[in-house]
């Protein structure tokens, strides 16, 4: 048997409550929980969709680190195993955290700074061109990285910091090689870039194993500070007001 | 009764996978007002899971490849049952349905000089699948909600789902829904409805489908007055994983074996060279799902009850390259490392080729302003469908159906009229879960439909057996009007699993009763009692007539002179033979 402690209760009100159930072979945490809800708890909220690590629904706390509940084996985690919903969130219930902060970023991201191709896009393009665009492309949005970063989970700052998933976006926007926009002030002012300051706990959490600090933060991190803060760069700002 | 939250659209679109967002991109471009509701959040939908491609004659990768011929290739592939007029429109519609993704911001993989690359699948002439490694499906998704959400004229509306369409008369006005999180209900007045909604995988046990896979589309449609076709036609994917338990069904994509994978049975054996030797592994997936269900009916399956699918010949770099998801997916949940070792796969409910009639030009159904795009509508198909054509179905389809809908809801200039009292209704036949006292979990019964559907259902039927699983239908459908939930209304799963019972129990009573009355196999069909396909081509319609499922046939439409004659030569491995 494997026990459980899940998470149950509304709006943040709630305790832990433990469960037994039967281990099977290769058996993750979706299975557990999944299992309990059919068999005990139906009413038991839980977020999942493709239980194949491909869709980035099942993301909750488990054991304390933000993990995919459907490709988290349980042989591997210390029992009774806690599972939580992400904790940077507000709470809705059991599981299920109100990520809606998500969509509106996305869409706030693709109003601004969305793609726009070049006027003499040629659409014609390498797999070497690319192949920095395709590593942020495997991001599946399932907020992990999100919930673990200190500036949205410990300071609150979803109104002043987009957050590693969306720069990841950003990053990709920037990367495309038939893009026209510049977001250099964007990711300054609106996406709140200097906030990072590259702990890479969101690299250490993504699934998907994207360099989220070193390959899409960092980079734009440095063009902003190319443009903003080197000095010989704000002289010339200063005298042609460009 | 207190006022329900209440939205007033033009447009409203049911489900946010492919097509639906597709649909939704197209008719927010007419102007006109639309709204996207979606059962779970944005860009989760399904079609993030599909792996290998989009099909498209785009010719980069074979130059000789044209329209013509990928019409060719998907009529066979139907068997000939598709409807001509889909199979054309989208065969020339596909690679400008590409192009636009690209344009949108889509990275696909490419070619030696920068163009979209294209591999080889299952019943297809030429190398044809434009694709991402094995996560077509996310890059497509991503591509399409960005596009959508670009849009002012679009409001999403997630984690709800509907439960009823409304008609004024004879045309369609909104769809009652409620939302996930409070259970609070929720109504769009609409002047066109798309349904987007997907298939019914999951009212079988082994699928590759994901919870969201209720067929609701199809019941909503039969309860607006809509027909249905060719419900038989259920396509098991020929291999999904088997083990570790909890995975079982899960995708494996058939680039692995338009990237050179092979089948094996536990004896070593080459079986496809016993079933199709032209085609082999890249035959279609109706025949190769039966060679794998017959080799290990008959006693030559792994340990798991599967067969091997081996990639370890072809170079690991290729592999991690062409394969990342398969790689991952197989280390992570089965401890194998597939450029070493061989794969453990068996058949998987996938697709449904079935569903709502609609018109090839507007994609709307029998009932005025509804309207279905994708795995939910009918006609491109046939009884069988080819890897590849789905998502191109989803873009050309959806792109169709969205235009027509903006187009048709500006034609309504009188106000609809939803009867209140219809709505009390609903949503008091939706809370009486809530009140029943000794009633059945639905958990429980969806369990026993799961088991009904697989055991009786499944890749070869028998009249015995078919009849078996309507009658096992008949007593569900009754022990599913004293479906109990315990909790409140908030978040409950229970209770949205009650709600989704009716329509997957009108889903697997439409799939039977056709499978019934289709004697003879074809495609996805096949029957032991009936082995022998059909001397003329037909295709099945179904509709409800007083809550009672009625069923007819209809001759399939013969192709015009200058299309059959595009049909004489069947389709083989030509990249191989330039």
């Amino acid at each position: 048997m494997v026990k459980f402690l899940i998470f149950r209760g509304e709006r943040g009100e709630g305790a832990f409550k433990e469960y037994e159930v039967p281990y099977q072979e290769g058996m993750v945490v979706l299975d557990g929980v999944l299992y309990i809800q059919s068999r005990f708890e139906g009413d038991l909220s839980v977020r999942w969709n493709c239980k194949a690590a491909k869709c980035g629904s099942c993301a909750a706390e488990i054991n304390g680190k933000p993990s995919l509940m459907c490709k988290t084996r349980v042989e591997h985690l210390s029992q009774p195993i806690k599972v939580e919903p992400l904790r940077a969130y507000p709470h809705i219930k059991d599981l299920v955290a109100d990520t809606s902060w998500n969509l509106r970023t996305r869409r706030k991201i693709i109003k601004d700074v969305g793609f726009k191709p070049r006027k003499d896009a040629s659409w014609i393009m390498k797999d070497e061109d690319i192949e920095k665009g395709r590593e942020f492309r495997k991001c599946i949005e399932c907020a992990l990285c999100l919930d673990v970063c200190h500036v949205l989970r410990e300071h609150q700052l979803f109104d002043k910091f987009v957050g590693p998933a969306y720069l990841v976006f950003s990053a990709y926007l920037e990367t495309h090689p038939m893009d026209s926009v510049d977001r250099i002030s964007w990711l300054k002012e609106e996406a709140g870039i200097m906030y990072c300051n590259i702990t890479k706990c969101c690299t250490e959490v993504c699934p998907e194993e994207i360099h989220i600090t070193d390959n899409a933060i960092i980079p734009m991190k440095e063009r902003v500070a190319d443009r903003y803060f080197d000095p010989i760069k704000m002289l010339f700002r200063k005298i042609t007001g460009k | 009764m207190e006022t329900i939250e209440t939205y007033e659209l033009d447009v409203l679109i049911v489900g946010a996978g492919g097509a639906g967002l597709r649909a939704g991109i197209e008719a927010a471009k007419e102007g006109v007002k639309v709204g996207v509701v979606c059962k779970s959040l944005l860009g989760k939908a399904h079609t993030v899971m599909a792996e290998g491609g989009i099909a498209a004659a785009l010719s980069n990768t074979d130059p000789q490849d044209n329209w013509k011929e990928h019409f060719r290739d998907t009529m066979y592939g139907g068997k000939f049952l598709n409807d001509w007029r889909f199979a054309l429109k989208h065969a020339q519609l596909a690679p400008e349905c590409v192009k636009e993704l690209e344009e949108w911001g889509a990275l696909f993989d490419r070619t030696p000089d920068g163009k979209i690359l294209q591999r080889a699948f299952g019943g297809h002439s030429w190398r044809r699948l434009a694709h991402v490694g094995d996560r077509t499906g996310l890059e497509m998704i991503r591509t399409l909600q960005d596009k959508l959400l670009s849009f002012d004229n679009v409001d999403v509306f997630q984690e709800c789902s509907i439960i009823h369409l409304f008609k004024d008369g004879e045309k369609i006005a909104g769809a009652l829904g409620y939302w996930r999180e409070t259970g609070r209900f929720v109504l769009f007045k609409a002047k066109a409805v798309v349904l987007a909604t997907g298939g019914l995988g999951k009212i079988y046990k082994i699928t590759s489908n994901s919870w969201e896979y209720t067929g609701s589309g199809y019941a909503l449609a039969l309860l607006a007055g809509a027909e249905l076709r060719d419900m038989e036609f259920i396509q098991f994917h020929p291999t999904g994983m088997v083990w570790p338990p909890g995975i079982q069904g899960i995708l494996v994509t058939e680039a692995v074996r338009g990237e050179g994978g092979r089948l094996y049975n536990a004896k070593g054996e080459r079986f496809m060279q016993r079933y199709d030797p032209e085609r082999l592994e890249l035959s279609t997936r109706d025949l190769v799902a039966r060679a794998i269900y017959t080799e290990i009916k008959e006693g030559r399956g792994t340990e798991h009850g599967g067969v091997y699918l081996d990639v370890s010949h072809l170079p690991a770099e290729v592999v991690k390259k062409k394969l990342p998801g398969m790689y991952k997916q197989f280390l992570e949940f089965a401890g194998v490392d597939i450029t070493k070792q061989p794969m453990e796969v068996a058949p998987t409910m996938h697709y449904t080729m079935g569903g709502v009639r609609v018109e090839p030009d507007t994609q709307m159904s029998k009932v005025p302003g509804l309207f279905a795009v994708g795995e939910v509508a009918s006609g491109l198909h046939g009884a069988n469908r080819l890897g590849g054509n789905s998502l191109s179905d989803l873009l050309v389809f959806g792109k169709l159906g969205g235009k027509a809908a903006a187009e048709y809801a500006k034609t309504i200039k009188t106000p609809l009229v939803i009867d209140k009292g219809e709505i009390e209704k609903v949503v008091k036949e939706a809370l009486k879960p809530f009140e029943e006292k000794d009633g059945i979990s639905p958990y429980e019964i969806h369990e026993e439909l799961k088991e009904t559907m697989q055991n009786f259902v499944g890749i070869f039927r028998e009249e015995k057996e078919l009849k078996k699983a309507l009658e096992k239908i008949n007593e569900l459908k009754e022990k599913a009007k004293r479906v109990k939930v315990t909790g409140n209304i908030m978040f409950n799963p229970a209770w949205h699993l009650a709600l989704d019972l009716k329509f997957m129990l009108l889903c697997a009573e439409a799939i039977t009763l056709c499978a019934i009355e289709r004697k003879n196999s074809i495609g996805a069909h096949a029957r032991i009692d009936y082995p022998n396909p059909p001397e003329e081509k037909y295709n099945h319609f179904i509709w409800l007539e007083d809550g009672e499922m009625k069923i007819r046939r209809e001759p399939t439409p013969e192709p015009p002179d200058e299309l059959k004659a595009l049909l004489k030569e069947p389709p083989s491995r030509k990249w191989e033979k330039k």
